[in-house]
């Protein structure tokens, strides 16, 4: 038996559950998930996935916590502005949870440290606030085959997709390269409804969890959108690309070098 | 036709609350093979009330279900 009483009954929500139940839980418990971000998404994402046990979490960001951050990236709270975002947040998932493994990594993920980064991993969520990381975390998860999940904010918005590379569609069959700067605004320009944050969050850690589990139907080959305002759910169905230049017949993109100086020199 | 029925393990529940009483039944079955038997002793009341609706959903059958002198109910499960 490798959970104490203390254990089984910290996880007695899941193992009652019909589809998790004790097998289930240790899929769980033996599970490693990188979070890309401890912002808005990666913030809930990393609370849920540690309060469910993921064994192993690793959570990248380079940032500080700012007091601007305070809405919506509940992991962090008034004491830790100025604080590295990667501590401030492993600590609270650790306070959440003393039994899983925590791995803070403090760096800034580019073309050229990306892939050995995500390849230690089961599943990855991408938690970025910017076009060039997003696809870039695409790319990278395609060529190391690592299933992810995607997931955007802004204003009222969010929209999400889960990715099984060759399986499913990637997020550059459907967009096929980064607006030119400036053409979308982000956050910081744009505001965006904090509480939207952990509605898009907690379904990408709930993406996380069913990959784990092997079980229901993950948020694949569709977007999920949504708009909070009116609170209107939509499903577009969407396909893979055979001329998808990252994941299709014939990629064109067979390096992550492009992206990388857009990525690197992003800075919030 | 009225034979015993070999119970493999035995599980006392007795003051165990739900749902940790079916937690504790679920590592129990998790530990046998399939067609064993596993004896699990139930609260009279919501134990007994909600225990074994739970464990047929899991494809689990139930042997018997026997009130004791003591209130409580001995309830036998085969593994499916
Ligand atoms: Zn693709």
């Amino acid at each position: 038996m490798r959970y104490s009483e203390t254990q089984l009954e910290r996880y007695s929500r899941h193992i009652i559950l019909q589809e998790v139940g004790l097998e289930g839980q240790e899929k769980i418990s033996d599970a490693r998930v990188l979070i890309i971000g401890a912002g808005g998404l990666g913030a809930p994402a990393a609370l849920y996935l540690a309060a469910a046990g993921v064994g192993t979490i690793g959570i990248v960001d380079n940032d500080r916590v700012d007091i601007s951050n305070l809405q919506r990236q509940i992991a962090h709270f008034t004491e830790d502005v100025g604080r590295e975002k990667v501590v401030s947040a492993s600590a609270k998932m650790r306070a959440i949870n003393p039994d899983i493994t925590v791995q803070p990594l403090e760096m800034l993920l580019c073309a050229d440290n990306i892939r050995g980064v995500i390849r230690d991993y089961d599943f990855v969520i991408d938690g970025t606030d910017n076009f060039p990381t997003k696809f870039l975390v695409n790319d990278a998860c395609v060529m190391e085959n690592i299933p992810f999940s995607h997931g955007g904010i802004l204003r009222f918005d969010g929209q999400t997709m889960t990715v099984l590379p060759g399986r499913s569609a990637c997020y550059r069959c459907i967009f096929r390269q980064p607006p030119p700067p400036d053409a979308v605004p982000t956050c910081s320009q744009a505001g965006v409804l904090g509480a939207i944050a952990g509605m898009l969050g907690t379904i990408q850690a709930a993406e996380a969890l069913k990959h784990i589990l092997g079980i229901g139907q993950l948020l694949t080959d569709s977007l999920l959108t949504f708009n909070a305002a009116a609170m209107n759910f939509r499903k577009i169905p969407l396909q893979r690309q055979a001329d998808c230049p990252v994941c299709g017949s014939n990629p064109t993109i067979t390096e992550l070098v492009d992206y990388a100086q857009a990525a690197c020199a992003m800075k919030h | 036709m009225d034979q015993p029925i070999e119970i493999t393990t035995t599980k006392n529940l007795r003051g165990v609350s739900c749902p940790m009483n079916l937690v504790y039944t679920k590592v129990a079955l998790a530990a046998l093979k399939s067609g064993q038997v596993l004896e699990i002793i139930l609260d009279n009341g919501a134990p007994i009330n909600n225990v074994p609706g739970s464990v047929l959903k899991e494809n689990h059958e139930i042997l018997e279900k026997k009130q004791l002198p003591d209130g409580a109910w001995s309830v036998l499960v085969r593994k499916a």
